[in-house]
């Protein structure tokens, strides 16, 4: 179950990324030529940077949380490792 | 019988209290001493910030509240009587009842005081409409302690409870806090608008139903071990 | 249940690398154009936080009555989703809001409800982390009380009429601009399908450490 988890972590990644390329290449329109209706202020932020950065701000965020997930998996892991090997040199050391 | 001993638990609470006055009077001084902090951040060349009273009253009961809290409950511990209390044969939630009505008045004597101080200090018409403005102040009062007897009670064992406190109170009595503070904007207003106020006296009936719901609720579950 | 884990996260991933492609062919929104594109996502992340929310709060009830340990497990991994998901609500809001409101930030009532629900969920993941032994149950309040909230700030936009779009833009939607429509619970879709995928992963972890535990106590015997 574990491995599967990482497997599937992993192979996540490089799907995400791909979706994310996939976005960045379409041509984004041209700005000139539209009056939103919000008022002067408005009209003057370019829009694209900040849905650029909306999306690309997803992306990170949920590398980052799956990659936590997998660090911390993993440290439990190597905790297992080392409380067996323990056990496996008392066990033998005591001759049980 | 479950007022009985939520009265009794109130009674406890009061004989103490009346004895050194030392939360009151503690708490009390620090709600006034809010007063001046705030004084420095929302006055202007002599002249408070206008509807600046509102919020100012409301930010220094819940600070104060909150300090009031912490100081009833770790007398408890200190004393170790809330493990006694919890080992009576009483109901649990009359217990809790009992702590809340305690800690409601406490947090309305020192309403009793800041209302005219801040009044006469910040310049606030806050006495144009006594009723709604009293009904506001209980309703939060009962939000407001709610939640927090719950949250005190329930961390009195932990090593972090000072700083515990105030983190998962404040984001909990945020509504209570916003209803608070509009419905007393409303009011100070000129001239006073009565349909927002009652508007934010009922959205805070709706606050206390749920957390003393919520509260009673979990008061048995949490307090065991 | 656990066959089901590599399919769904198959399926989000699916979702999600199509999604860019359906936000990038949906026509424009007349008044706010290319930066209303930041809905699609923005709504469905809410939504995520709703489901996230629900689930802690049932869960942390269900610990806090019961003592399962299950629910707990549940509780912690859904109320750290309802961070994370609620980080991206408030970044996408916010970048959003830059353009159409003019401002980064706005303290209208439904931003500063959704910014108490994140600090709510925060406290909860520090109590757990320094409450101390025993912490679980009191942070099961805190889960209790941010699911009962909850439902305040859905409705405390139409209750305080302000800045930020009422809740029946929703509905009528479907019959102004039905691509968006579509799309829009398409991506929430994808967002719950996500929702569900990260949500195991993070219960598993906490299966393995209730473990972990279990053989540290063995070995002390």
């Amino acid at each position: 179950m574990i491995r599967r988890i990482r497997v599937t972590l992993a192979a996540m990644v490089p799907a995400v990324f791909t979706a994310a390329t996939a976005m960045a290449s379409q041509p984004q329109p041209a700005q000139d030529g539209f009056v939103p209706v919000t008022g002067p202020i408005s009209e003057q932020i370019p829009a694209a940077p900040l849905v650029v950065a909306a999306y690309a701000f997803f992306l990170l965020l949920m590398v980052f949380y799956l990659w936590t997930i997998w660090r911390r998996i993993g440290k439990v892991e190597a905790d297992m490792q080392a409380l067996e090997r323990r056990q496996g040199a008392g066990a033998g050391g005591r001759g049980k | 019988m479950f007022f009985k001993v939520a009265i009794l638990v109130l009674k406890k609470d009061l004989a103490i209290e009346a004895r050194s006055r030392e939360i009151l009077y503690t708490t009390l001084f620090f709600a006034i001493s809010c007063l001046l902090i705030f004084s420095v951040a929302f006055v202007k060349e002599g002249v408070p910030a206008e509807d600046a009273a509102s919020g100012i009253l409301w930010i220094a009961l819940t600070f104060s509240g909150t300090l009031a809290l912490g100081r009833t409950f770790e007398r408890e511990r200190y004393g170790e009587t809330l493990r006694a209390l919890l080992m009576a044969p009483a109901s649990r939630p009359a217990i809790y009842v009992g702590k809340l009505l305690g800690m409601v008045l406490l947090m309305l004597a020192t309403e009793a005081v800041l209302l005219p101080l801040v009044a006469f200090l910040f310049r606030a018409p806050l006495f144009a409409r006594p009723l709604l403005l009293t009904a506001l102040l209980v309703l939060g009062t009962v939000g407001f302690a709610s939640v927090g007897t719950l949250f005190a009670a329930m961390l009195v064992r932990t090593r972090t409870r000072d700083v515990l406190l105030p983190i998962l109170l404040y984001p909990i009595t945020v509504p209570v806090i916003i209803a608070g503070v509009r419905g007393t904007s409303a009011l100070v207003q000129a001239p006073p608008d009565e349909a927002i106020a009652t508007l934010w006296i009922g959205l805070l009936t709706g606050f206390d139903v749920v957390f003393v719901t919520l509260a009673l609720w979990t008061f048995e579950p949490l307090m065991t071990e | 249940m656990r066959k089901l884990f590599v399919p769904l996260a198959v399926v989000a991933a699916a979702m999600f690398a199509y999604a860019p492609v359906g936000i990038a062919r949906v026509p424009y929104e007349s008044t706010m154009l290319l930066v209303q594109k930041i809905f699609y996502f923005h709504f469905a992340t809410w939504m995520a936080v709703t489901a996230s929310v629900a689930v802690c709060g049932v869960a942390s009830a269900i610990y806090l009555f019961k003592g399962t340990a299950v629910a707990d497990h549940y509780a912690v991994a859904s109320a750290e989703l309802t961070t994370i998901f609620c980080t991206f609500g408030l970044v996408s809001g916010s970048l959003w809001g830059r353009k159409a409101w003019g401002v980064w930030w706005q303290w209208d009532a439904r931003l500063t409800m959704a910014f108490m629900l994140e600090m709510v969920f925060l406290g909860y993941l520090l109590v757990r982390k320094y409450g101390g032994p025993g912490a679980e149950k009191l942070a099961a309040a805190m889960g209790i009380f941010g699911a009962a909230t909850a439902p305040f700030i859905y409705k405390s936009v139409d209750w305080w009429r302000t800045v930020h779009p009422q809740t029946t833009v929703m509905k009528t939607l479907g019959d102004k601009f039905p691509a968006a429509w579509n799309l829009v619970w398409f991506c929430t879709a994808a967002f719950l399908v996500l929702f569900v995928v990260m949500l195991a992963a993070r219960v598993q972890l906490e299966y393995l450490r209730a473990e972990l535990d279990r053989a540290y106590l063995a070995a002390e015997e």
